[in-house]
């Protein structure tokens, strides 16, 4: 006997359970718009928003306080101090120090004065306003035109309605990411912005395969109303559904756990997105398919 | 798809090969001496932050340079206008890069065409209003020769940079153009950053300048400054205190020689405090002007300016031939030796601005490095042991096709002299995740077949017929919403673009091709009863 997570004859009534996944994610997206609209904006990082990011390693153990009380009447007295792995942290602040002797007044000698030689500043990020003023634009091009690109690619490989069901779970995928971004107060980077991209790749993946799916069998059963035939596609490719987003699960945990501080923020979106991607490509896409096959059937109805 | 399984074993064959023959420099550091000649020597690039150093963004003031020249043509358009006999009265440059001027002749505006259009093709009239004393006029460089003058600041710029860097003895640097106006710049390694950036972003205009003692620089500062001067600081340091002060000084405008004249500069040790001093060799051309603009300014003082700073001033005693002048200042070794080196690769046609700048010290990026293996070592595990538990030796199969997957995304890395970053090393993982999708689409299919009762070849053979679409369509949706992160481009989240492209190609190769030759090598040299699925 093969070992199997999901029986074959398995039939669980997704179509039926529609209408409590739709007001479900409704209300997740709600959460995550509200929530970037009650903290005025996303918190921008300093790729977004320009500023400075100064990483600094310490040899033994010292408190965020330490730090700011070090800081005190200096430029970067406002800062924000974060831990960032063992004896690490991030400082950071929204001015531009693209001179090294601002750096040196209000950093080095401040913390040499406090803590000795006993730390290390390994990495400087400076990014000015300009660019990031850059980047924001960039990435909401980036952003809409993939969503658009894939809406094409899935009008020209099946149809309008499957692909705007795919865009749909997609849109829904990037919003509850930002959304969960916003809600930590977890800062807005490059990095999360990237696993949005690779979410947008994965969870139309998920649509694409159950949708695949779909049509085959309304070939095969042509008689058959879309909503059967749409439970019957989801129910047989559910194993693989699962299994993918185990094995894609398995590996971000990985990340998350033993990836190192500079790429937890990508873990953890990656994970969110995972966990969503999955949960929307067999809960929203299909089911907003039949949604419009419905709207369109009860107009042409009304149009006789 | 092939039908003969022996030309299919060797086309995976030789691409396994191929990418390892790649990756032989990445894993075996010295390769002994007959060998190397036929080796690669490329190793898997690192990203910045993987092994440590700079990446800046720097902004080329191209306006400056236009406003530069426009400054030195209007020295020249008064010269011109006086040889022909236009009267002309308040010729300056004026805002952004124009020229102003009051023509006085009723004819002055037909004078002053024949001018432009036989010595300044490049300047056109603005505008022109006819005032009681006579004519308000506008020049400015025609829109076509801007840009051309544009394009050539920036390519001038990044001629420039390149030589300094060169010349600082920086390995593999990576300097490129990027839009409109803008130069990356990637110095791996670098120890000091600010060093390097003082090197690349100094504009290192050199002008000599005479002193202008027969006006009041006390009158000046109170802001009566004589026409075509300017005033200039220079900065000293008290040898005894060491205290920096700034002393003003009233300068001719009129630059009489540029670094442009110069054939080279080095650091030389010659004062009796030891203190180096750059000293400057002229070309034939320079050598000759700096002869006569001696010859003609006994007595005076000449200033030699550094991007607006005068650095001295000294009294000129006689005629100096045989094109040698020296820069002294208090500087460090260091200084002057970076000093040299930017004279000897020329000055910038335009200041700069950094945009960005991002510097990771080598032992974050060390981290970086073990953290990212680590996690790829341990997610890859994870999924390893995953599909050999729930597909027994099909999954075993499909686990071998991941480590070719592996092995081909690093040997195309190395073979194209991509960048390893450690966002591409999470793309890599999450192409393993996503690349057993492939054949567990195409295992759940021959499970579903197989059910059906159809004999093992028939399910295999339905299996990945059917599930070919459907993979395809996932891969090209993959690499499209990755394509529009490369465009977004920027240092180590491109790496995690490049690799998951890299890695949904690699794994449409390894995934159906390799593991269908595989299933095929076994089920036609062995006699399955039943399939390990």
């Amino acid at each position: 006997m093969s070992m199997e997570l999901i029986k074959p004859g398995i039939h669980i009534d997704f179509v039926g359970k529609m209408k409590y996944a739709i007001i479900f994610s409704v209300i997740l997206t709600v959460i995550a718009i509200g929530s970037v609209i009650f903290h005025r904006g996303l918190n921008l990082g300093i790729d977004f928003a320009g500023g400075s990011i100064i990483q600094v390693k310490f040899q033994k153990g010292v408190s965020a306080d330490q730090i700011r009380t070090a800081l005190k009447s200096t430029k970067l007295e406002s800062s924000i101090i974060q831990q960032f792995g063992v004896n690490e942290f991030l400082i950071r602040t929204h001015e531009s120090f693209s001179d090294h002797k601002v750096l040196e007044v209000n950093l080095e000698q401040p913390l040499t004065t406090a803590f000795n030689k006993d730390y290390e500043i390994r990495r400087v990020e400076v990014v000015g306003s300009k660019v990031g003023m850059d980047f924001q634009r960039k990435a909401i091009f980036a952003v809409v035109f993939s969503w658009i690109a894939m809406l094409i690619y899935i009008t020209w490989r099946f149809e309008f309605r499957y692909a705007l069901g795919g865009i749909i779970a997609l849109v829904h995928d990037c919003l509850i990411v930002i959304g969960t971004v916003s809600i930590l107060n977890m800062e807005f980077t490059i990095s999360i912005l990237a696993a949005i991209f690779f979410i947008i790749g994965f969870s139309i993946n998920d649509t694409i395969v159950v949708l695949d799916r779909v049509r085959e069998n309304v070939k095969l059963n042509p008689k058959q109303k879309l909503g059967d035939v749409i439970n019957m596609s989801v129910n047989q490719t559910l194993s693989r559904t699962i299994l993918t987003s185990l094995t894609v699960f398995l590996t971000v945990l990985a990340l998350y756990i033993f990836g190192g501080a500079v790429i937890h923020d990508l873990a953890f979106s990656l994970m969110v997105g995972v966990v969503f991607g999955t949960y929307s490509s067999v809960f929203i896409s299909c089911p907003i398919v039949l949604l419009f096959e419905n709207l369109q059937i009860s107009k042409m109805k009304r149009k006789k | 798809m092939i039908k003969s399984l022996k030309i299919r074993i060797a086309i995976t064959a030789i691409v396994c090969l191929g990418a390892l023959y790649f990756l032989i420099p990445t894993f075996i550091s010295n390769i002994p001496s007959p060998w190397n000649k036929y080796l690669p020597k490329e190793k898997i690039h690192l990203g910045l932050d993987l092994q440590g150093g700079m990446h800046l963004v720097l902004e080329i003031d191209t306006d400056k340079a236009l406003e530069a020249m426009m400054e030195r043509t209007s020295n020249d358009l008064k010269e011109s206008l006086m040889d022909s006999k236009v009267r002309f009265r308040n010729l300056e440059k004026a805002k952004g890069a124009t020229i102003s001027m009051e023509l006085t002749d009723s004819a002055g505006k037909t004078a002053l065409e024949n001018v432009l259009r036989d010595k300044y093709p490049d300047l056109e009239i603005d505008s022109a209003d006819s005032r009681e004393s006579g004519q308000l006029v506008t020049l400015k460089i025609n829109d076509k020769r801007a840009a051309e003058l544009k394009k050539l600041t920036i390519e001038h710029s990044l001629e420039t940079i390149r030589n300094r860097v060169d010349q600082f003895g920086i390995a593999e640097p990576e300097i490129i153009p990027e839009g409109d106006n803008r130069i990356l710049i990637q110095l791996p390694g670098i120890k000091d950053p600010e060093r390097a950036k003082n090197l690349i972003g100094k504009t290192a205009l050199l002008e000599f300048k005479i002193v202008d003692d027969e006006n009041s620089l006390d009158e000046a500062l109170r802001g009566n400054i004589p026409e075509g001067d300017i005033i200039a600081y220079g900065l000293h340091a008290d040898r005894s205190t060491g205290e920096k002060s700034s002393a003003p000084y009233l300068l001719k405008n009129k630059a009489l020689l540029t670094g442009a004249s110069l054939e080279t500069a080095k650091v030389q040790i010659s004062n009796r405090f030891g203190d180096p001093t750059v000293s400057l060799t002229f070309n034939s051309q320079g050598a000759d002007d700096f002869e006569r603009i001696t010859g003609e300014n006994v007595r005076k003082r000449l200033a030699i300016v550094l991007d607006g700073v005068v650095h001295s001033a000294p009294v000129i005693q006689e005629r100096i031939s045989g094109g040698h002048a020296q820069i002294t200042g208090n500087f460090t070794l260091d200084e002057s030796r970076d000093l040299a080196i930017v004279l000897r690769a020329g000055a910038l046609p335009a200041p700069v601005n950094i945009l960005e700048e991002r510097t990771v010290g080598p032992s974050l990026g060390s981290d970086s490095i073990r953290q990212g293996i680590m996690a790829t070592l341990i997610g890859s595990i994870l999924v390893i042991l995953f599909m050999m538990i729930y597909y027994r030796i099909s999954g075993t199969i499909a686990d071998l096709a991941l480590i070719i997957n592996i092995v081909l995304v690093l040997g195309v890395l190395a073979a194209f002299r991509a960048t390893l970053t450690l966002p591409g090393i999470a793309g890599l993982l999450l192409t393993v995740g996503v690349a057993v999708d492939a054949n567990i689409l195409i295992f759940e299919r021959i499970r579903e077949e197989l059910r059906t009762g159809k004999t093992i070849r028939l399910s295999l053979d339905t299996g990945y017929n059917r599930a070919f679409m459907t993979i395809i369509d996932t891969h090209i949706t993959g690499i499209v919403s990755a394509v529009f992160l490369i465009m977004f481009g920027t240092g180590p989240i491109k790496g995690f673009a490049v690799t998951t492209i890299i890695g949904l190609l690699a794994s449409l190769f390894t995934a159906v091709f390799v593991t269908r030759v595989i299933f095929d090598y076994i089920i036609s040299n062995f006699s399955i009863k039943k399939l390990s699925i």
